[in-house]
């Protein structure tokens, strides 16, 4: 027997540049992916889709579908399925509606664009997804009805729901700083972006090097320095070109001027302010953390993760695995309302067909970004690079002027092509996550 | 005699109208290993299911160092320090060693998140001394041989101190050198005091093994016999016709002859 096991189970390892660094292939696979997308399209568009404008756009068009995804990975990884999230977000978005133009300034008196609305309707339109997310949990959980039928029902109860509240009627303008939340109506502008990036690049240089101390201090094998340094680097250089080209993107000259009037300033000569990031992605990236950390680092997500690779092992271990299942789908219906705040004040009113066809794209994004739907595996970046490769699919055919049907085909068949390619990917790395 | 570590008494259980338990009275004493023998569909699984709080009992008592004790889940049984080694089921594929070592009882950081390089460093630790061939720690255990496998789930048992271990067929699905170091792993464990149930087909690998062995048919208990005082003929007799040689105690089910 040896003293220091760790040393001596030590695997030999290739040092190859990339066997080096340790980087997920799949993951850049997809980045691959996502690159080739936006130079064919950016080709066909004679340079307009890699704007800073169309960039944007696709930011907060996508920002939806990413937030409900990363929950979808949960929900698939323990084996379930969630066909109601569109309709569960209809009717989050209906009760927060009706909250912001019935309940508070009319039946509380408290006016339009009241201070107190938008945490209000943030809050009624979170519980709600909470209570209907926990419920179907507790039906498919503890009474053991299939999700996919309990999730099928769901899909055609909400949707109703949501027109049985709002009595079929559109419901806006929704209050003001409700839409903020919106894209375009609520950045972060130029300084704020650029503090986040700082933050952001400080989180991850710390999170880098926390975690060689510590495998250092358990004297597990370490990767060399300047595949740490040159990983930093990426991820700055990253954050900071995130931030540029939404910073980029400029304000146009009559809306500034009207925000300087409405500070009661005037727009000095020469000024040019970029819109930044959109509060939108600011949540949806806060929620990617959020979701990873809970995946990777909390006991519910090691749970999840076995109860999908072996629900009896789960079992046998001790795990509540139906308390997790009620768990599971109650972060599903809140992640649905957060959802639904981006989506209704994005278009600025709640309307009845908010969220259609959502649950079919949020299943998507999650699929092509390599979750099973045999259970187990996942990621929740995954999901949201999927959302994004699917975004940009579709904004890039119709800025080339291909028709709606025929974008849906070919979404469709991208779709299947992704989880084929995924499949020739396991089989050749042998089963590898 | 000081009281068992395990008695087993009157157990029951019914799944519609069989009875897969039948009454059965069975006891274990440290540092003892008694094997649980019989037929598929013999009740042996059951009966040891019970103990580890898979399925809950319809009827009976179980005490543990004479003192009785409540089992309704996997939880309490780990409570009274009972482990379990499955043939098949009890690792989740899709996560590594150390996670599945530390199932259901993962070790925390001072911050309240899962601490993956204190228990990968205990994980390395403990299979360095059950199996210092080991050395695939970050894949899933998917990936893993029937053995390698095997040792992630007995170190689970033997990191948590376990007082008494059940083995549903551990070598099953194991290649003969592997089977070895199982065996050599039981006779370890015996040594330290812990007692363990063993469930087998392997007539030959119970008399290797065991001290005592109870013998199952159809729910009920056929006998109990001490493994050095019987052959294997007679176990086999015990288990196919529920016949009693003559130095066993017998059971409810033992066959009828007079």
């Amino acid at each position: 027997m040896t003293d220091t096991p760790t040393a001596a189970s030590a695997p030999p390892k290739p040092r190859t540049f990339f066997s080096a660094l340790e980087i997920d292939t799949r993951l850049l696979g997809m980045i691959g992916a996502f690159v080739v997308i936006c130079l064919i399209f950016n080709f066909l568009t004679d340079g307009r889709f890699m704007t800073p404008r169309n960039l944007f756009n696709l930011t907060i068009q996508t920002a939806s579908v990413a937030i409900m995804a990363t929950g979808m990975v949960f929900v698939i990884v323990t084996r379930n399925i969630d066909l109601s999230v569109g309709s569960l977000l209809a009717t989050c978005s209906a009760m927060m509606a009706m909250t912001q133009t019935w309940f508070m300034p009319d039946w509380l008196g408290l006016g339009l664009n009241n201070p107190a609305t938008m945490p209000v309707a943030v809050v009624v339109g979170i519980l709600t997804g909470l209570v209907i997310g926990a419920f179907q949990g507790w039906l498919i959980g503890y009474l053991t009805i299939p999700a996919f039928i309990v999730t099928l029902g769901g899909y055609l109860v909400w949707r109703n729901v949501a027109w049985h509240l709002t009595k079929g009627q559109t419901i806006g303008p929704l209050d003001e700083n409700f839409q903020l939340f919106g894209g375009i109506n609520g950045t972060l502008g130029e300084t704020w972006s650029w503090i986040f990036a700082a933050l952001a690049i400080a989180g991850a240089l710390y999170a880098l090097i926390q975690s060689r101390r510590t495998k250092v201090a358990h004297e597990f094998p370490v990767k060399p320095v300047w595949a740490e340094v040159l990983i930093g680097a990426i991820i700055a250089a990253t954050i900071v070109g995130f931030v540029a080209i939404l910073n980029a993107y400029e304000i146009p000259t009559a809306r500034l001027q009207r925000i300087y009037e409405a500070r009661g300033e005037v727009l000095p000569e020469g000024v040019i302010e970029g819109y930044g990031i959109p509060i939108s992605v600011l949540l949806l990236i806060l929620i990617v953390i959020a979701m990873t950390i809970i995946a990777r680092r909390t006991r519910l997500g090691r749970y999840i993760f076995a109860t999908g690779g072996n629900p009896e092992a789960a079992a046998l271990a001790g795990i509540n695995t139906r308390l997790l299942t009620v768990k599971v789908f109650a972060i599903m219906g809140m992640l649905c309302a957060v959802a639904a705040i981006v989506a209704s004040s994005r278009q600025t009113f709640h309307s009845n067909d908010i969220g259609t066809l959502d649950e079919l794209r949020v299943i998507a994004a999650a699929v092509i970004g390599g979750t099973a739907l045999a259970g187990g595996m996942g990621t929740i970046y995954g999901a949201v690079l999927g959302a994004l490769i699917m975004q940009s699919l579709q904004s890039g055919m119709a800025m080339v002027g291909v028709d709606a049907p025929y974008q849906n085909m070919v979404v469709g068949s991208v779709l299947v092509l992704a989880v084929f390619i995924d499949i020739l990917y396991r089989r050749r790395t042998g089963d590898r996550t | 005699m000081t009281a068992p570590l395990v008695e087993m008494r009157d157990m029951v259980k019914s799944f519609g109208g069989i009875k897969a338990v039948d009454h059965v009275t069975i006891d274990l004493y440290p540092g003892e290993v008694v094997g649980v023998l019989g037929h598929n569909g013999a009740g042996k699984s059951v009966l040891m299911k019970m103990l580890s709080g898979a399925l809950q009992r319809d009827g009976g008592e179980i005490y543990i160092n004479g003192e009785k004790a409540t089992i309704n889940n996997p939880r309490d049984a780990r409570n009274y320090q009972i482990e379990t080694i499955y043939q098949y089921l009890a690792l989740a594929d899709n996560l590594d060693a150390a996670s599945n070592l530390f199932l259901g009882r993962e070790l925390m950081s001072p911050t309240g998140f899962v601490n993956d390089a204190q228990m990968e460093a205990e994980t390395r630790k403990i299979l360095a001394r059950l199996n210092p061939n080991f050395r695939r720690f970050h894949t899933p255990v998917a990936g893993l041989s029937g053995g390698q496998r095997q040792s992630v789930a007995i170190a689970r048992a033997v990191y948590f101190n376990a007082k008494i271990l059940i083995m549903d067929e551990p070598t099953a699905a194991l290649g003969v050198q592997e089977t070895r170091m199982v065996a050599e792993l039981i006779e370890q464990l015996k040594s330290e005091g812990i007692g363990i149930f063993l469930i087998d087909h392997d007539i030959h690998q119970v008399k290797m093994l065991c001290d005592r062995a109870n013998v199952m048919k159809n729910g009920q208990l056929v006998g109990t016999v001490k493994v050095d005082e019987v052959s294997e003929d007679d176990m086999l007799g015990m288990i196919i016709a529920g016949k009693c040689p003559p130095n066993a105690i017998p059971g409810p089910g033992a066959l009828q002859t007079a």
